[in-house]
């Protein structure tokens, strides 16, 4: 039970990293690689604050803006000096990878003995319990401290989720949905759509590296290679969302999005209880990716197909 | 209103691909007239209506819209005094975003956009009463997504977008070129409507030789860059099409007399 409610929690924690993610690639259609970095870049800071003292919050808060500068920084490679979208990502995923070493001082921080927004939601939970350490869930044994933590990082995707979905609706989120939609428009519309992009790309690394931070904070470590891969697990996560409710609404989307983080958490859940090595992990979410990416073609094909027939 | 001096615009220059798209050309627009632009293909008339919305910066001159000069304003910052409608029905609309969403967004055209809600209610009420007015039965609709719509019901939610804040001209390129004949005759009865109504100043490209002759108040034709006509007042509302299609002859005859003449230069001196 304690697994299953664990694989939840990382699957929250991960689809703020998928929010991202669908801002960069599906709003404004920028493979975004920043991610990789600015995961970890969450991370390491939140940890080297923690270490030192600063209450978790405040800590979670300066990884997202850390994320925020991050994501600035591809943007600003992009619209002011018209690199291409992949190469700006992986030039700034690179610096990334040193300055957190130098955040972090070394290739990880523990975060064994430290307060973190983990061990704090355990302790609102113990207190709601009155001390009681597992609890009665349909017959099944379930400790509270995981069930406090489960609850705390749902909350926060909530409220996360939110937001999100608030700021889209917006003007100045509805000029950024329609930057991505249709740049020719959105100019003789007078927005200036580099800025939107500067934008939108700071935002999404806010989101993943927020995400990094509640990651450390949940395993209690940060580490120099934890972000590797991480923009494939984000754009999986999108596209099972995507398969689950459509494109359609936005609202939905962002719901979407979050469930396909968790499905695929759970998917990977099943399949290294099945004997998967973990060092398949990468390959498998690769491939995986890649026939999510080339299915609708397929499909399409077919259609056009039969329809000729 | 618009004060077009001396523009010249060359692409790729320096290549084997150089284009010299606009050569001097001056034009001067006085408030709430309605000029047509027509010319033959590579003939400058799309990229002088670019100029002017400053798709690209011009080589040399200068244009100065309502009071302001605007040579140097990037494209987005002229939008605060233009309205546009382009040739391709899927230049003017978002098509994931619903009706109400795009016109929102174009409720501030030119505007600051902060983080207030997209969706306010006087504006709802006022989409609900313009979008009833275009007679295609889009007012039940506004929730849907543009990119469902046909060509022509984008072209009309277009031109209803750009003038939706009153723009000091409106740029048209050839905006019915792309559409079926009925739609392009619905578009053009709203073109007339809307440019009548808010006594639009109007710089119109357009393919059509009959909406050449029956729109607008003056016509202007362009030949490699540069106007070779300039049709106003009764000379103007005198224009047939046959007269336009004799004007493109003459051009097409003068051109095939310089090939003969050069080929002629060349042997003799080459």
């Amino acid at each position: 039970m304690s697994l299953l409610v664990g694989t939840f929690t990382i699957g929250f924690i991960l689809s703020l990293l998928a929010l991202g993610v669908f801002i960069s690639f599906r709003i404004f259609a920028f493979p975004d690689i920043t991610a990789d970095g600015s995961v970890t870049l969450g991370a390491s800071v939140a940890a080297t604050l923690l270490v030192h003292g600063v209450t978790p919050p405040i800590a979670s808060l300066a990884a997202f803006g850390a994320g925020m500068l991050a994501g600035a920084c591809t943007g600003t490679l992009h619209t002011r000096f018209k690199i291409n979208p992949l190469l700006s990502g992986i030039l700034v995923m690179t610096a990334l990878y040193s300055v957190n070493l130098h955040v972090m001082g070394s290739s990880n921080v523990p975060l064994l003995s430290v307060k973190t927004l983990a061990t704090q939601s355990e302790g609102i939970g113990l207190k709601l319990m009155r001390g009681a350490t597992s609890f009665d869930l349909v017959g099944w044994d379930v400790s509270v401290r995981d069930a406090s933590v489960l609850g705390a990082i749902f909350l926060s995707v909530l409220l996360t989720g939110t937001l999100l979905y608030w700021f889209l609706r917006t003007n100045l989120g509805m000029a950024m949905r329609a930057t991505g939609d249709n740049v020719q428009m959105i100019r003789a519309l007078g927005v200036n759509d580099g800025n939107m992009i500067l934008f939108g790309l700071a935002i999404s690394n806010g989101f993943v590296a927020l995400s990094g931070a509640l990651l450390a904070q949940y395993q209690g470590f940060a580490d120099v290679g934890m972000g590797i891969g991480m923009v494939v697990w984000g754009l999986a996560s999108v596209i099972i969302g995507e398969a689950l409710v459509g494109t359609n609404q936005l609202g939905l989307t962002i719901v979407g999005t979050v469930m396909g983080s968790v499905l695929f958490r759970l998917m990977v859940a099943v399949a290294l209880r099945w004997g998967l090595s973990p060092n398949d992990l990468k390959l498998i979410t690769a491939a995986f990716v890649f026939v999510a990416l080339i299915v609708p073609q397929f499909i399409r094909k077919g259609r056009i197909r039969s329809a000729h027939a | 209103m618009l004060d077009i001096r001396a523009v010249s615009k060359t692409f790729n220059p320096g290549t084997p691909n150089e284009v010299h798209s606009l050569r001097g050309v001056n034009l001067e627009l006085t408030a709430g007239s309605w000029v047509i632009l027509i010319g033959t293909n590579g003939s400058g008339k799309s990229t002088l209506l670019n100029a002017v919305a400053g798709t690209f910066l011009v080589d040399e001159g200068s244009i100065r819209l309502a009071g302001r000069d605007v040579t140097r304003w990037p494209e987005h910052s002229r939008a605060e005094l233009i309205g546009r409608v382009f040739q391709n029905p899927f230049s003017g609309t978002s098509p994931s975003l619903t009706i109400q969403d795009n016109l929102s967004l174009a409720a501030l055209r030119g505007r600051g956009r902060g983080l207030g809600w997209g969706l306010k209610g006087s504006l709802l009420a006022r989409m609900r009463d313009e979008v009833s007015r275009l007679n295609m039965g889009l007012e039940d609709r506004l929730q849907n997504a543009i990119g469902s719509l046909s060509g022509g019901q984008r072209q009309a939610l277009t031109l209803l977008m750009s003038t939706w804040l009153r723009p000091e001209l409106l740029l048209l390129d050839e905006h019915t070129a792309a559409l079926d004949p009925k739609s392009a005759d619905q578009v053009i009865a709203l073109t007339e409507q809307v440019v009548a109504r808010d006594k639009l100043t109007t710089l119109m490209v357009t393919h059509s030789m009959h909406q050449a002759a029956s729109l607008g108040d003056r016509l202007i034709m362009v030949h490699r860059g540069q106007i070779i006509h300039d049709f106003q007042g009764a000379e103007k509302r005198r224009l047939r099409p046959d007269d336009l299609l004799a004007r493109f002859e003459e051009v097409r005859r003068a051109e095939q007399l310089d090939e003969s003449a050069a080929e002629m230069l060349a042997e003799n001196y080459v």
